[in-house]
């Protein structure tokens, strides 16, 4: 394995995994956009994986050659033995499992060990090298249960019930993670979408994922008005609140499902008023954890806070290597500005 | 089951930027939470409660025990704040079953606790917490809720929550100590209402209401006396055989920032006046008596350099006699009497003008130069002493403002309503850059004075213009000029250009006008007072 400015390449096989630009062939973990990129050659991944990228990117562009991969099914390329195991990060992500030679290297993609209703849960593959995220590489960051958080939002319904509750939750995974989890708490009113949200949410209804009754946030009568949709929840990519959209809401309560919601500055940055502590990336715990239930003698960290995961690493006598991967970053902030997306979309 | 539901409140609370948003919280905890937790939730919240023993010393030590070194030094610098911190990275300890500690339990065992035995006791509480509830026990046991949460706040919310007047929780609130027992008890209607007998108590204060052209004919030398408005804050001194306490406007006990005033409070009455930095009789600037407000305790030093004194308008209270109900004239006879009686130091009265008809008020007003002075009160001589904006009782009748047509440089968004507008803006104006040429300079931020419609216009017009990001602020086109109104110009050794200003707002979008006819900061210079001007 080497680390390219195009990304993670596997020598012996001749692919790339997650490549950030355009390459001969790659395999992708899962589909969001600092991980699956457009106009490779062949693209190996996940059905679920392939369908975002289709939606996403358009179907010409998320590979020329398209070779769904099943879960555990093994394909050889090279002499190299290339293996898809769930990550339990979105639906369809997966980590790479490589042998070659009587060594194994897993390349976990983005992950976390909680439970999801939305997709299948992480399996630990005991490896030699073990390569790993560190978005939330910092012993601040464990996540509460996200049922629990969900029942804050309720909470905060019954509160006000005069006013919407708008949450910011990432397109892809995040979105349907929270809907799912709000039908799981008993919440069997329509939920509300912001137009960039609702083609993917219909891909994850077709490939099975019930995510009970939804409906587009609908236009105000005249033009500026407001006072829409009280009492409802509405989801929007993260920072529509900061668009003229939000204005047709009623006196939103502004929401925000993120594992950065721990931090308070973080939240209070970005004017949110009911911070939900909802991730889809392992916190400090599950990544220790992992590490050690893999048993690898040696870790990579793609991106996130290396330093402090290298250093926790080091204490536990594993050794600990940053790769510092170009445009790898949490795809919650990475995101082109969304009133781009709400202004087109409105 | 309290401390977890009391970090529940302060987390809302301290994201919820509106008031009626807050309002409901603090209604929901009242009607919520049982005796005594809600009202030592209330003590807590309006600063009520206060432990010495516990550092953050303390909790920094108990957490360098029990974390690395190296990652604890990473996540401070990556939160920024200790108590959030430690209350993050407290690791888990397996097989605690402990319950979380209850708020009454918390503030008594902090009361009889051994210092030598707190860090223990911090510690066990610590580890039956989760992440929410150690940040709200760090902060409450050192000092430092800060949750944007006045005492008038939760008095108002709980009169909404009991449909009481909040006049009458004002007047028995003072007599009370947490977890106020007697006072849940009497809006619950299951007991007496408390008296305040005896104690300092802060009676809610009359208000003015600005005066308008209409109004005008109404105001005659027969009905209507006329005061200077000064420039300071409004202190009610209440002082009585049970004890002394000065407030502020907005009911919050500020007797520890002022102990000169009250110590010269050698008398029983209460009295409302305005407290200024005065030396020599002579009113200093609003941004002198700045400098003392928001302490808790004040230095010897300070009290030398920042002399100051209250100057009385009203009595209320003259001994045990209620005064409220009668008329101005006669309240003002007693004022003067007791100040002859009394000739309490560091006081002296608010004079009052004479005037012959509004256009010669109008005169006094516009000649009115002194920094120290806002404008006019107008008080209808036959009116009683009433709680809160009586129409037509007071009247304030501020000095026209000053202005300046300025440059738009930066706009930030704002919060709740507006958070999807770009609704505060800073401004600037043009100096030589000693390069031949002509710069910006930030002279100060203004957030209101604009209709919504204005709002609507600027917010779209700094979408289309911006030319860099910085978080939530924007910088934009150095191109629209906005006519900017305000109170008072002051020299200041903080703000870049040197000066700032008192209550600046936005009068006017002079999209007529281009950038570069924008006033120069030598034309702000030139309206500070206290300096003469280069004419």
């Amino acid at each position: 394995m080497r680390v390219t400015p195009q990304g993670l390449y596997c020598i012996p096989g001749d692919f790339f995994i997650d490549p950030a630009r355009p390459v001969p062939m790659a395999v992708i973990t899962h589909g969001h956009s600092d991980h699956a990129r457009p106009d490779h050659g062949r693209v190996l991944a996940s059905a679920e994986t392939l369908a975002v990228m289709r939606i996403r990117m358009g179907a010409d562009r998320a590979g020329r050659q398209q070779q769904v991969v099943a879960m555990g099914e093994v394909v050889t390329h090279n002499g190299v033995q290339i293996r898809l195991v769930p990550a339990g990060h979105v639906l369809g992500s997966c980590q790479v499992v490589l042998d070659w030679q009587g060594s194994r290297i897993v390349i976990s993609g983005d992950y976390k060990r909680r439970r999801d209703p939305t997709c299948a849960l992480f399996e630990p593959v005991p490896c030699d090298v073990f390569v790993t995220e560190a978005t939330f590489g910092l012993p601040v960051f464990r996540h509460p249960d996200a049922g629990a958080e969900i029942g804050r939002l309720l909470e905060s319904l019954r509160l006000f019930p005069e006013r919407t509750h708008l949450v910011g939750a990432y397109a892809l995974g995040k979105a349907q993670r929270v809907i799912a989890l709000l039908r799981e708490a008993g919440w069997d009113r329509p939920i509300y979408l912001h137009g960039a949200l609702l083609a993917l949410c219909e891909l994850y209804e077709s490939l099975g994922v019930k995510l009970g009754p939804l409906a587009p946030v609908p236009v105000p009568a005249k033009r500026g008005g407001g006072g829409l949709l009280a009492g409802e929840v509405v989801l929007a990519p993260p920072s529509a609140e900061a668009t003229a959209w939000v204005r047709r809401l009623a006196e939103p309560v502004i929401c925000a499902a993120s594992g950065w919601m721990r931090v308070r500055q973080r939240a209070k940055a970005k004017g949110v008023e009911l911070p939900l502590i909802i991730s889809d990336h392992a916190d400090w715990d599950e990544l220790l954890d992992t590490v050690a239930e893999v048993q690898a003698p040696e870790v990579w960290v793609t991106h996130g806070r290396d330093d402090a995961l290298v250093h926790a690493l080091a204490l536990r006598g594993i050794r600990g290597r940053a790769l510092h991967l170009l445009g790898r970053g949490d795809e919650e902030e990475d995101q082109a500005p969304a009133e781009v997306v709400a202004e087109a979309t409105a | 089951m309290s401390l977890p539901a009391f970090a529940s409140l302060l987390e809302r609370l301290a994201f919820t930027p509106g008031r009626l948003a807050k309002l409901a919280l603090l209604r929901h905890w009242f009607e919520t939470q049982p005796d005594p937790d809600r009202g030592i939730g209330l003590a807590a919240l309006t600063g009520e409660l206060v432990f010495r023993a516990a550092k953050p010393g303390m909790v920094r030590e108990l957490v360098a025990a029990r974390t690395d070194p190296v990652l604890f030094g990473l996540s401070y610098d990556y939160v920024g704040d200790l108590a959030e911190t430690v209350a993050l990275i407290w690791p888990a300890r397996h097989g605690v079953n402990t319950p979380p500690p209850g708020l009454a339990e918390v503030v008594a065992a902090m009361g009889s606790t051994p210092k030598a035995a707190l860090p223990d006791l911090l510690a066990g509480w610590l580890d039956a917490l989760d992440a929410n509830g150690r940040l709200a026990l760090i902060k409450l046991v050192t000092g430092g809720l800060r949750v944007g949460v006045s005492a008038r706040l939760a008095k108002t919310a709980l009169a909404e929550w009991a449909g009481e007047d909040v006049a009458e929780v004002e007047e028995v609130w003072h007599g009370l100590t947490p977890p106020y027992l007697d006072l849940f008890a009497w809006l619950t209607e299951q007991g007496p209402r408390p008296s305040s007998e005896d104690r300092p108590v802060f009676r809610p204060l009359m208000l003015a209401h600005p005066l308008e052209e209409p109004d005008f004919p109404s105001i005659g030398p027969e009905t209507h006396r006329a005061e200077w408005k000064w420039d300071g804050i409004r202190v009610q001194l209440s002082a009585t055989p049970g004890g002394r306490a000065l407030w502020s406007r907005g009911a919050e006990e500020i007797s520890g920032g002022f102990p000169e005033i009250v110590a010269a409070m050698d008398f029983h009455a209460v009295l409302d006046g305005e407290l200024l930095v005065m030396r020599d009789g002579e009113v200093a600037p609003f941004a002198d008596l700045q400098q003392r407000l928001n302490r808790k305790v004040v230095t010897l030093k300070m009290q030398a350099t920042h002399p100051v004194g209250v100057r009385l308008y009203d009595i209320l209270f003259d001994g045990a006699e209620d005064l409220r109900a009668l008329p101005f004239d006669a309240r003002r006879a007693r004022l003067e009497a007791w100040f002859a009686r009394t000739q309490p130091a560091r006081m002296d009265l608010s004079e009052l003008i004479p005037f012959a008809s509004m256009a010669e008020l109008e005169a006094v007003r516009a000649g009115a130069r002194e920094a120290a002075i806002e404008g006019l009160m107008l008080k209808r001589a036959d009116s009683e002493y009433a709680a809160g904006r009586q129409k037509g009782k007071w009247w304030k009748w501020k000095r026209a403002p000053l202005g300046v047509d300025a440059v738009l440089m930066y706009a930030q968004r704002g919060h709740g309503k507006r958070s999807s507008f770009y609704s505060d803006f800073t401004f600037g104006l043009w100096r030589p850059d000693g390069q031949g040429g002509q710069e910006l300079v930030p002279v100060g931020k203004a957030y209101s004075g604009y209709t919504d419609q204005e709002l609507l216009w600027i917010d779209r017009w700094i979408r289309n213009n911006t030319t860099a990001r910085f978080g939530p602020v924007r910088e934009v086109e150095k191109t629209l000029v906005i006519e900017v109104i305000f109170d008072a110009a002051q020299r200041s050794g903080r703000h870049k250009s040197g000066v700032a200003l008192r209550f600046p707002r936005i009068a006017r979008l002079r999209t007529d006008k281009p950038a570069e006819e924008a006033d120069q900061l030598a034309t702000l210079e030139a309206m500070i007072v206290g300096e003469e001007a280069a004419d």
